[in-house]
């Protein structure tokens, strides 16, 4: 796969180049609109939020600006992985090129779009007056998890997308049951603990809930959260790359 | 040493309800019983081999399987059965219009499409201009690709794809695109890369096209391989024959007698 990687990189860095171009369409507001919306975001939830969920959250806003982080970055690189087959039809058709070179490039942009927002967010932990410890560095197993994770759902989503277009508006659906499984804006202390340990099996909120522990709680998470999370990954992934290898020459009919 | 070798190549092909519809009316349709997919075989049983330098036209009529076998050739689809083997790098030159991208502009568009041809970018670097230039497109480089008119597309495509220096190529009904004076100048091109030394396959409708350039002919008739040799004026007689009615040929290709 590195080997073919390498054979396309001319390709794929073309690849990477158009889908950013596209994305912010050459508007003056560009790449400023895509941290400007989150953080919109941010300010609607905790002007909203804070008088129900915040009296006795610290750091409510750090709390919920994790949430909202690794959750924009899942639901766009999903969301806009999920068109690559289809969207590059044109493409595949014509020459003989590895299929997931298109998914890859979109989710290269979500990440670039991912890191921007990261750094406006260690921005307002540093205003809200966190410290920074060795133990940050731990989130790059988070990070590397989550995109990886966004890669195989990516790889899933875009192989469905070709067989049937309506899946759209049903992620749709089911991106926004996660969103308030996720307990982005909530904390799930007050529930029972066995309804605390079902969140476990939401793979979104062991991403959101790995930065909280590391930024608000100063504590690295226990080996057995570790686990899940790679459990969760490479299960997702290899799902995605068995998709694509058994329909790799079925796609073709569809487009 | 053949340096392409199509062996027993079949393929089937799939269509039906299944493109475009949603999984709530998939599910419907099989409860219902109205989900019908069918499955046929675009080309059944061809087999023949190309050496170095030779160039195949490949003749028939519409749903003859051409199109189909040139996707099996340059490695897009897999064969259901039998095997193609190809010996150094192959460029294949489908419906060259499509595939662009409306919104970048016509830099971005060629160099986009160099690296879909397996161009370097030093390569692209180093020819743009002359492919801008062929295309006589050098002042709309930065226009949106969305704004030229479908006589500089195909224009734009042609320039570019006429660099390929693969050791096979595939040509889709390509040999000329444009106005006459760019006609002439890409026909002319055109001769160019398949005098030079190119192992070639042309598919076309212009039968005269394939007498005057052709080493070898392979004819299609519904998926069945009717006649492949090097007797190209003779086969193409047939075909010729075949087209004004005089020949007729039975379900498997076979020329009745």
């Amino acid at each position: 796969m590195i080997q073919k990687l390498l054979r396309h990189r001319f390709l794929f860095e073309e690849l990477v180049k158009r889908d950013f171009k596209k994305k912010y369409k050459r508007t003056v507001l560009g790449m400023a609109w895509s941290i400007l919306s989150p953080l919109l975001q941010l300010a609607v939830m905790t002007l909203v939020f804070s008088q129900f969920f915040g009296r006795n959250t610290p750091h409510y806003m750090i709390y919920i600006f994790c949430g909202n982080l690794v959750f924009s970055y899942f639901r766009d690189a999903t969301n806009g992985g999920m068109g690559t087959i289809i969207g590059n039809a044109g493409i595949f058709t014509k020459v003989n090129v590895p299929k997931y070179l298109f998914l890859l490039s979109r989710n290269i942009q979500a990440l670039i779009n991912f890191g921007l927002i990261l750094v406006v967010f260690f921005l307002f932990v540093a205003l809200d007056g966190l410290p920074f410890t060795w133990k940050y560095f731990c989130l790059l197993y988070p990070i590397c998890g989550l995109i990886l994770f966004n890669i195989g759902t990516g790889m899933i989503l875009s192989a469905f997308f070709v067989f049937f277009r309506d899946i759209q508006y049903l992620y749709d659906v089911f991106t926004m049951l996660l969103m308030y499984m996720s307990a982005i804006f909530y904390t799930i202390d007050s529930y029972p603990q066995t309804t605390q340990d079902l969140f476990l099996l939401n793979p979104v909120y062991l991403f959101i809930s790995y930065f909280r522990q590391i930024v608000i709680d100063g504590v690295i998470p226990p080996g057995w959260f570790h686990l899940l999370i790679a459990v969760w990954t490479v299960a997702i992934l290899s799902l995605g790359c068995w998709m694509y290898k058994k329909y790799n020459t079925r796609f073709l009919y569809y487009v | 040493m053949s340096i392409l070798e199509v062996h027993d190549v079949s393929i089937r092909y799939m269509t039906g309800d299944f493109k475009e519809i949603g999984i709530k009316e998939y599910v419907m349709r099989k409860l219902t019983r109205n989900y019908h997919v069918v499955e046929f075989w675009a080309d059944r049983h061809i087999s023949f081999n190309l050496e170095k330098g030779e160039m195949l036209g490949i003749v028939g009529t519409n749903g003859a399987g051409k199109s189909t076998l040139l996707k099996v050739i340059s490695g897009i689809m897999e064969p259901t059965k039998g095997w193609v083997k190809r010996e150094g790098n192959i460029a294949a030159l489908l419906e060259l219009g499509s595939g662009f991208d409306g919104d970048l502009t016509v830099r971005e568009n060629t160099y986009l499409r160099g690296a879909m041809l397996g161009y370097t970018r030093k390569f692209m670097d180093e020819t743009y201009e002359q492919i801008i230039n062929f295309a006589e497109l050098k002042e709309f480089e930065d226009r949106p690709f969305k704004q030229l008119s479908s006589g500089m597309k195909s224009r734009l495509a042609f320039s570019i794809a006429s660099l390929v220096r693969p050791d096979i190529l595939i040509l889709d009904e390509v040999l000329s695109v444009g106005d006459g004076a760019f006609r002439m100048k890409s026909e002319a091109k055109m001769r160019e890369i398949i005098t030079g030394g190119a192992t070639t396959i042309l598919v076309s409708h212009s039968i005269e096209q394939v007498r005057e350039m052709c080493s070898k002919v392979l004819w299609l008739h519904k998926g069945n391989q009717v006649d492949f040799g090097d007797d190209v004026q003779g086969i193409c007689d047939k075909y010729q024959a075949m087209l004004d009615g005089k020949l007729k040929l039975d379900a498997n290709g076979k020329i009745r007698a």
